[in-house]
């Protein structure tokens, strides 16, 4: 491998480890702050990679759309169009328990695979979308991949910007306050529903960025191109080796996460051929084995949760 | 017709609906005791299908495996349990929820590593259906079919036996209703856990064999089977076993009958969309009856 190709292949890893920063954050927001178990990530990914999908390509007789707007109204349109998509969910599932959250959740993304696999006329049933524009390609390699990589760090600072704020506000501090104990947030007369409600929006809004950058990178989405229970699961164990409910853990643990994932993946293509297919399995299992010791033994992950300074303070 | 209904429909959603029900009593179950939702109970049916597979290939049958493939299951789900799920019982019901969720993405890893992504029968060729010809028409049943339902009400009604009639049984039901109270008076509490963990694999096993006889195994069935039997539980009304039982057997029947043809000819829905049923039932259920249709534990 030549420098200038390790140095192409350095960036392309840290492009998907930050697009995953942007799902890690989103789901930081739900689950690191308000305490909302939302099993369905993979499904807001979808929405957010098949607005933009529809909105950006050309015309195209096989789905639905091909509008051509331009990419960056197709991310940011991803987004609203997954916040909008959340807010019925969210109106009729935030009185749930977690893990009947975390079921209905579940249900709705699979609801949602079916969708997609099966309604050709929009999304192209098993084919999927392909043609997607991506960002800056007129300007030749390495600048339009750095370009790209800026384009996704430039969206994680955003949206970090935002969460921090939040969670420094006297509004994250309600959402903590449900996050921990529920009753208690009622009694001091706080409307519980509606802050859940916000607060799965706003992340449902990260998830479908995430999912438009994500079908922008890879150029094609189609329903086999996110995996839904290994994209859901990758997203929490990122949070959870990071450290739920700081931001600054969710992105450091989505970029340690996909190094550690991409690593495994370089290890496992110098395996003889016969072993090398089943070799991503073995990725797969050491994954969950991660998960389980992280539970186990850093349950608060690499940076746990602090005390957030008050604003004023904000650096 | 009414004899093609009950053939190409009726009988296989009830089939559908006993294995559900296999699946979903030891879900409801695990609930009731540990109260928590066990994300990797469907994979826990997988490998006891492919368990099965190993027993036909060593020249039993696949019913005759049913027992080896449940002793593995429960041997295996205890391991998982002693090495991850205990540490964790302290924490959080979301705590030990996600744990499950990676201890499902694990037994499916090592099932694709050493079976690969393909799956299969358990023997060739096409059994043809018994035929009864009655003055409705002539119904074709197929013999593997009586076989499942009968095994499903077996195992049912031992469970029953063993909850109502047996001491242990008896201290389950105690520590689903009130956990705190049945440690005071003395229960076991660890060791009502470990019947329950080897009860919920052993029917978990049994169902992943049944499914396979059924149609096929592969990798995903588990987890294919895991929304319809979160849904039966939710629809029995959770730590009911019964309630998961009747659940299961109404989805089955259900997912099949909104594909058939009986609507004026037509399907209600189409049957690309039937296995989305359940997943809706579920959803719906959570949002506006979370106790299900008898009241069970929220």
């Amino acid at each position: 491998m030549t420098l200038d190709s390790l140095a192409l292949y350095l960036v392309s890893l840290a492009t998907m480890g930050g697009i995953y920063a942007v799902l890690t954050l989103g789901l930081n927001i739900q689950w690191g702050m308000t305490g909302l178990m939302n099993a369905g990530v993979a499904g807001f990914v979808a929405i957010g990679a098949y607005t933009t999908a529809i909105l950006t390509t050309g015309p195209s007789a096989s789905h639905l759309g091909g509008l051509g707007w331009p990419v960056w109204a197709g991310i940011l349109a991803a987004g609203g169009v997954s916040a909008v998509l959340a807010l019925p969910i969210a109106l009729v599932s935030m009185r749930l328990r977690s893990d009947y959250l975390a079921m209905a959740t579940l249900g709705i993304a699979e609801i949602l695979r079916l969708v997609v696999r099966n309604e050709d006329w929009m999304t192209g049933g098993p084919r999927g979308i392909a043609g997607l524009p991506k960002p800056f390609e007129t300007l030749g390699t390495p600048v339009s991949q750095l370009a790209f990589l800026g384009l996704v760090l430039g969206m994680i600072a955003v949206l970090y910007w935002f969460a921090e704020r939040a969670h420094r506000s006297p509004w994250g501090r309600v959402q903590r306050a449900i996050r921990e104990n529920e009753v208690a947030a009622a009694a001091a007369g706080k409307n519980v529903e509606a802050f859940r409600l916000q607060s799965f929006v706003f992340g449902a809004f990260a998830m479908g960025l995430g999912g438009a950058l994500l079908a922008h990178n890879i150029k094609f989405i189609g329903p086999e191109a996110v995996e839904p229970l290994i994209a859901t699961f990758l997203v929490w164990v990122m949070l959870i080796a990071g450290g739920s409910g700081n931001n600054r853990g969710a992105i450091l643990g989505a970029f340690a996460i996909w190094t550690l994932w991409a690593a495994t993946e370089i290890m496992t293509a110098q395996l003889p051929p016969e072993l090398g297919g089943r070799a991503a399995y073995v990725r797969i299992f050491l994954i969950g084995l991660a998960l389980q010791l992280i539970l186990l033994f850093r349950p608060q992950g690499l940076i746990g949760e602090r005390p957030p300074k008050p604003l004023g303070q904000i650096d | 017709m009414i004899a093609d209904f009950v053939s190409f429909y009726l009988m296989p959603g009830i089939v559908l609906g006993c294995i559900y029900a296999l699946g979903a009593v030891g879900l409801t179950m695990l609930f009731g005791i540990l109260r928590f939702a066990h994300f990797a109970h469907g994979d826990v049916m997988t490998v006891g299908a492919y368990v099965a597979f190993v027993g036909v290939g060593l020249g039993l049958s696949a019913y005759q495996s049913i027992p080896l493939a449940m002793l593995v299951c429960a041997v295996l789900v205890l391991a998982v349990d002693r090495a991850f799920y205990r540490p964790l019982r302290r924490a959080s019901p979301i705590v030990l929820l996600i744990s499950g969720f990676g201890v499902a993405l694990m037994l499916r890893a090592a099932i694709l590593f050493f079976f690969g992504p393909d799956g299969g029968v358990y023997e060739q060729g096409i059994r043809r259906p018994m035929v009864f010809p009655t003055e409705w028409g002539r119904f074709r049943i197929q013999e593997r079919h009586l076989w499942i339902i009968g095994g499903a009400v077996l195992i049912a009604l031992a469970l029953h036996l063993f909850l109502t009639r047996t001491r242990l049984g008896k201290a389950m039901r105690a520590m689903s209703d009130n956990p705190d109270l049945a440690r005071i008076t003395g229960i076991p509490t660890e060791r009502v856990i470990a019947i329950t963990w080897a009860i919920g694999a052993a029917t978990a096993a049994t169902a992943g064999v049944f499914l396979a006889i059924d149609t096929q195994f592969n990798p995903l069935m588990g987890m294919n089977m895991l929304l319809p039997i979160f849904a039966a539980m939710i629809l029995g009304g959770v730590g009911r076993p019964w309630g998961a039982v009747f659940g299961g057997v109404v989805l089955g029947i259900a997912e099949e009958l909104v594909a058939a043809p009986i609507w004026g000819g037509e399907p209600l829905i189409s049957p690309a969309y039937k296995v989305g049923l359940s997943f809706a039932v579920m959803v719906v259920l959570l949002i506006f009856r979370p106790t299900g249709l008898f009241k069970g534990q929220s």
